[in-house]
């Protein structure tokens, strides 16, 4: 039996059990065992994937995760652009987030706005022999005299702070009445806590809570409030995501106060409280702090996907639903606008995606949220999976994205994602860096789902047209009809060009 | 709406669009609070200046924009140049997806490794439990032939000790007795990631050649006429290592490279996925103990481990990553008469074309003044290089230079006319380079992708040469040792410089007259 051929359901989760099966016996006993509560194929009907989340990843395997730091300096607080944020620690860690992820923002940078900018207390011995308190300390005071323009600073803890018990809790107050009140913001986002970027997420949520919104206490607004004030949460505006995502918000009537965090502003989450609705993308990194500003501010907040046409008009239709009827009949305006474009993507690009299947492995939103945009080019996810999910995610998977059948693998390997991809032979993988070469030299075609492989933006419906584009480009590249050595074909293998 | 399915535009074009525009503006002016345009014109003039330098210079607690990264990557990057080898980082996971992506945003390649996933628990009992699942997890999936140990961090501060750990590992069948487990501390804290190679590779070759951490008797040294080769920490490792393999095989030399990552940073796209390419084998690591001496490509990433290969009795020379005419002589000439033999005609006529290449050239080189930054080796090779064109190195700074290595770059510049008035900035940052950049301007720079801030900022030319270059491809293909790298790097300066002439001579009838078709 041709795996690639398989077509009845059926067979379809015969052979992915199979296979999980398969991957598992090269473990050792126990691990194998703890490994096999993450792997499940879909059930149709079931609320949720059937795997287990949010659990330490096995040692000596090689896990695709991240840490705490990863999850508070790389996605949350380094996105915001006028302030600086220190990777408190060793030189690592900040040099390899870098400006790696690609939080589009639009200032002048090292003088008014400094996310593509490194600032490390470069930890050496003696830091850690005698605490690094002193040297942040010092550090805060030449951040104010060389940059004196920057709007607050975080302090982002590597490994070592919390280990060696250094107090930047008590740094970070003091320098602040220093600097009469500047919001500097402590973040124990130690790589060690957790089991993933997940808590690093909810370290840096709870941050923005205690030292962001408390401290501005009852202060009145710095902006004249309007009943139509939204903020869009949890967009880290990857290739200029948030753009093309508060465009359709404004052109339907709403007002956007805030975004978090990609060209994010302090003021802007200083003003969030006072919005109507919080519109929130990325449900896992943000939604301890929509729920937060719920209970404490009243402030309701709820999910969207932008990511393809169905999705989107669901989503803005939802949104809508908060407001009244100018805003409805704005989200209809909006759709209807934007339903010509739709189509013609669709027309140009569906005949050549038609039935291509995908396998997936991302982070906070993207295994599920893609799928529709994948659909709506008539493309089917066949697997999927998240770096740092929590069951909620798997379950929000299961109710509204994935079909029976499919395969999921929560934390999954290295070895597992390559012995699942040959064997399921999707026509398209999409995961991270990490992954993307080890698929290539495989000759699957790979797009890389966290960066958009520097193209973008993928949200809204100007994202669609270019996510279109993009998955036929990687799909249909002339490139993989080459991949396998002619010379080398066994002979009942018909020739790759022969077969098109 | 700007978007068209005919003509699909992305980030380049889509935000240029005046409704994008308007709406930037828009959030700008009613919810950024903004820092009013003069005042950052005006902050924007000052950090330009020479008061700034020097408030820049005086800063002694922050760093900005460094120009290193951290040991455990060195050590990462040895271990991936041994056969069938995974290096298993003990530490926190976060580092290893790090390191990870470094290496594969550089190489455009597949970097495997594995961690030991320490957490909250291990901080308090220590990382023992990792290391004795870890390496059975690791041995069982992965089926590697050694598996090479490093520290991060984490398991430096709360003090593991990996000699222990692997050996209780081993007791407790994580891996067979006799299955290699080299390993090396690497905290992130001390030196940067050319110490994590000297420390990683000093720690293999240990491994092997003293008993394999009291397993098995050290090896008696009988010597051989062979040469060990250390490359050290280098972007350009794939083009590098083959070029000198080419060099040793035409002068019919007998040679290791220790640590060959030229192909498994490299491997084809054939519809196979090799975890394991090349590297060098474990038996040449073992007998290399034997060889009559040991090239280091690259003294200040192999500081500590030549004088361990020296203590076992050979002779060890340390070049500086030499690029060009002399430097290659010098390479040259220290294997020919390491080894005994006459360099082939077939590399003299190579310098040759290497001495033409740089005569019908150097007119455009010759008096321009360059800012360079990297690893200290590769500062220095440059630098070297440069004054051979008659160019005048005038700010050389390395984030991990030494007060050592500013002593020897001065010694470097002193022997040239065309160093006078150079200087090496060692322990300096990007944003000191910067004030460097404005106050004494230079006509091009030199440095890693990370430079195009500084171009962007000072309109200095960057030519890329260094590690990371994440956003240009495919250059570590191509070598910058010997005399065919030197021609790629001349190559890949004149272009650069080429280019900025053309540029800065394109406005008809203005500056036109000098847009020549012939250079």
């Amino acid at each position: 039996m041709s795996v690639s051929t398989v077509t009845d359901i059926a067979e379809i989760k015969e052979r992915n059990r199979k296979l999980i099966q398969e991957v598992l016996e090269v473990y050792p006993e126990k691990t194998a065992k703890r490994r096999a509560k993450h792997l499940n194929v879909h059930e149709d009907g079931k609320s949720d994937c059937g795997v287990k989340s949010n659990i330490k990843s096995i040692p000596g395997v090689m896990t695709i995760r991240g840490c705490a730091y990863a999850g508070s300096k790389g996605v949350v607080w380094g996105p915001i652009k006028d302030m600086i944020h220190i990777s408190h620690g060793p030189v690592g860690c900040g040099q390899y987030s870098w400006a790696a992820r690609r939080n589009y923002y639009i200032g002048t940078t090292g003088i008014d706005t400094f996310v593509t900018m490194q600032f490390t207390s470069d930890f050496q011995e003696k830091d850690i022999v005698f605490g690094g308190d002193k040297k942040l300390a010092k550090i805060m005071d030449e951040i104010e005299e060389l940059f004196p323009l920057n709007k607050g600073i975080t302090v982002q803890s590597e490994c070592p702070i919390g280990l060696i018990g250094d107090d930047i809790e008590a740094v970070s107050k003091a320098k602040s009445k220093e600097y009469d009140g500047k919001t500097i913001v402590p973040v124990r986002c130690e790589g060690f806590r957790g089991v993933s970027q997940s808590l690093g997420h909810h370290i840096a949520n709870d941050a923005v809570r205690d030292f962001v919104f408390d401290k501005m206490g009852d202060a009145p607004p710095a902006i004249e409030l309007t009943p139509y004030d939204v903020a869009i949460i949890g967009d880290y505006n990857i290739g200029g995501d948030a753009w093309s995502s508060r465009i359709l918000l404004e052109e339907m009537g709403l007002r956007v106060i805030a975004q978090w965090s990609g060209d994010g502003s302090i003021a802007e989450l200083e003003a969030t409280p006072r919005a109507k609705l919080n519109v929130l993308h990325c449900y896992r990194s943000m939604n301890y702090i929509s729920r937060h500003m719920e209970e404490k501010y009243g402030v309701p907040w709820v999910e969207y996907n932008f990511f393809g046409p169905t999705k989107i008009a669901e989503s803005l239709r939802k949104i809508a639903s908060y407001f009244d009827d100018k805003i409805k009949e704005g989200a209809e305006r909006v759709i209807a606008k934007y339903q010509p474009l739709m189509q013609a993507v669709i027309d140009r690009y569906r005949p050549r995606l038609q039935g291509k299947t995908v396998m997936l492995y991302v982070g906070g939103l993207r295994p599920r949220h893609v799928i529709g945009a994948y659909e709506d080019l008539g493309m089917e996810v066949v697997g999927t999976g998240y770096e740092f999910g929590h069951n909620d995610d798997y379950q929000r998977t299961a109710q509204h994205y994935i079909k029976d059948g499919t395969l999921i693998y929560d934390d999954v390997t290295g070895y597992e994602f390559e012995k699942f991809v040959e064997k399921v032979q999707p026509d398209l993988v999409g995961s991270g860096i990490k992954e993307k070469y080890v698929f290539q030299k495989m000759g699957v075609p790979f797009r890389q789902m966290h960066s958009w492989d520097y193209s973008g933006p993928y949200h809204g419906y100007d994202g669609f047209a270019i996510f279109a584009r993009d998955m036929d480009m990687a799909i249909n590249a002339p490139i993989w009809k080459m991949t396998p050595t002619p010379w080398k074909q066994r002979p009942e293998e018909p020739l790759a060009l022969a077969a098109e | 709406m700007p978007q068209d399915a005919n003509n699909v535009i992305d980030h380049f074009e889509l935000f240029r669009g005046p409704e994008y525009q308007e709406m930037l503006a828009r959030k700008k002016e009613q919810f950024e609070n903004p820092v009013d345009a003069a005042e950052v014109a005006r902050v924007r003039e000052w950090t330009k200046t020479e008061e700034y330098k020097e408030l820049n210079f005086k800063r002694d607690a922050l760093t900005v924009n460094p120009a290193k990264a951290c040991q455990p990557l060195g050590a990462v990057f040895v271990a991936v140049g041994f056969e069938g080898t995974i290096p298993f980082v003990h530490g926190s996971q976060g580092c290893v997806a790090y390191y990870r992506s470094h290496f594969s945003r550089h190489f455009k390649e597949p970097t495997s490794c594995v961690s030991s996933s320490m957490t909250e628990d291990a901080a308090v009992f220590g990382g023992l439990n990792n290391m004795v699942d870890g390496l059975a997890n690791t041995l069982s999936m992965y089926k590697p032939k050694m598996i090479a140990v490093s520290t991060t961090c984490m398991a430096e501060v709360i003090g593991d000790d990996l000699n222990a750990f692997i050996k209780t590992a081993k007791e407790k069948g994580s891996v067979p007795e006799e299955f290699d487990v080299p390993f090396a501390h690497t905290p992130a804290f001390v030196g940067s990631h050319i110490t994590g190679y000297d420390n990683a590779m000093k720690g293999v070759l240990e491994h092997f050649w003293d008993g394999k951490a009291g397993t098995v008797d050290k090896l008696v040294r009988v010597p051989d006429n062979k040469i060990n080769f250390l490359g050290g920490f280098d972007g350009y490792t794939v083009g590098n290592l083959r070029e000198v393999k080419r060099i040793f095989d035409v002068m019919k030399v007998d040679y290791t490279i220790l640590g060959d990552t030229s192909d498994v940073w490299d491997t084809p796209t054939d519809g196979e996925f090799r975890m394991y390419d090349g590297g060098t084998t474990l038996e040449d690591a073992a007998n290399a103990v034997h060889a009559k001496a040991t090239i280091s490509m690259q003294e200040y990433c192999t500081e500590k481990t030549l004088p361990m290969i020296a203590a076992h009795g050979q002779e060890t020379v340390a070049l500086n990553h030499p690029i060009g005419v002399a430097g290659t002589d010098r390479f040259l000439m220290e294997i020919a008469r390491i080894a005994g033999v006459e360099i082939p005609e077939e590399l003299a006529r190579e310098r040759g074309r290497l001495v033409d290449a740089i005569a019908d050239s150097n007119a455009h080189i010759h008096g321009k003044k360059f800012a360079i930054y990297g690893d200290p080796d590769l500062c220095y090779g440059l630098s070297a290089f440069l004054l051979e064109l008659g160019a005048e190195p005038v700010h050389v700074l390395a984030t991990n230079g030494s007060k050592a290595w500013a002593k020897k770059m001065q010694e470097l510049f002193d022997s040239s006319p065309f160093g006078a008035g150079c200087q090496a900035y060692p322990g300096k940052d990007l944003w000191h380079m910067r004030s460097l950049l404005f106050t004494s301007p230079v006509d091009f720079l030199i440095g890693n992708t990370y430079g195009k801030y500084l171009e962007r900022d000072t309109g200095t030319p960057l030519i890329r040469i260094g590690f990371p270059i994440f956003d240009r491809h495919h250059k570590h293909r191509y070598p910058v040792w010997g005399y065919q790298g030197g021609l790629n790097v001349l190559v890949t300066i004149l272009d650069r410089i080429f280019e900025h002439m053309d540029a800065t001579t394109n406005v008809p009838a203005k500056t036109d007259y000098s847009f020549d078709i012939i250079r």
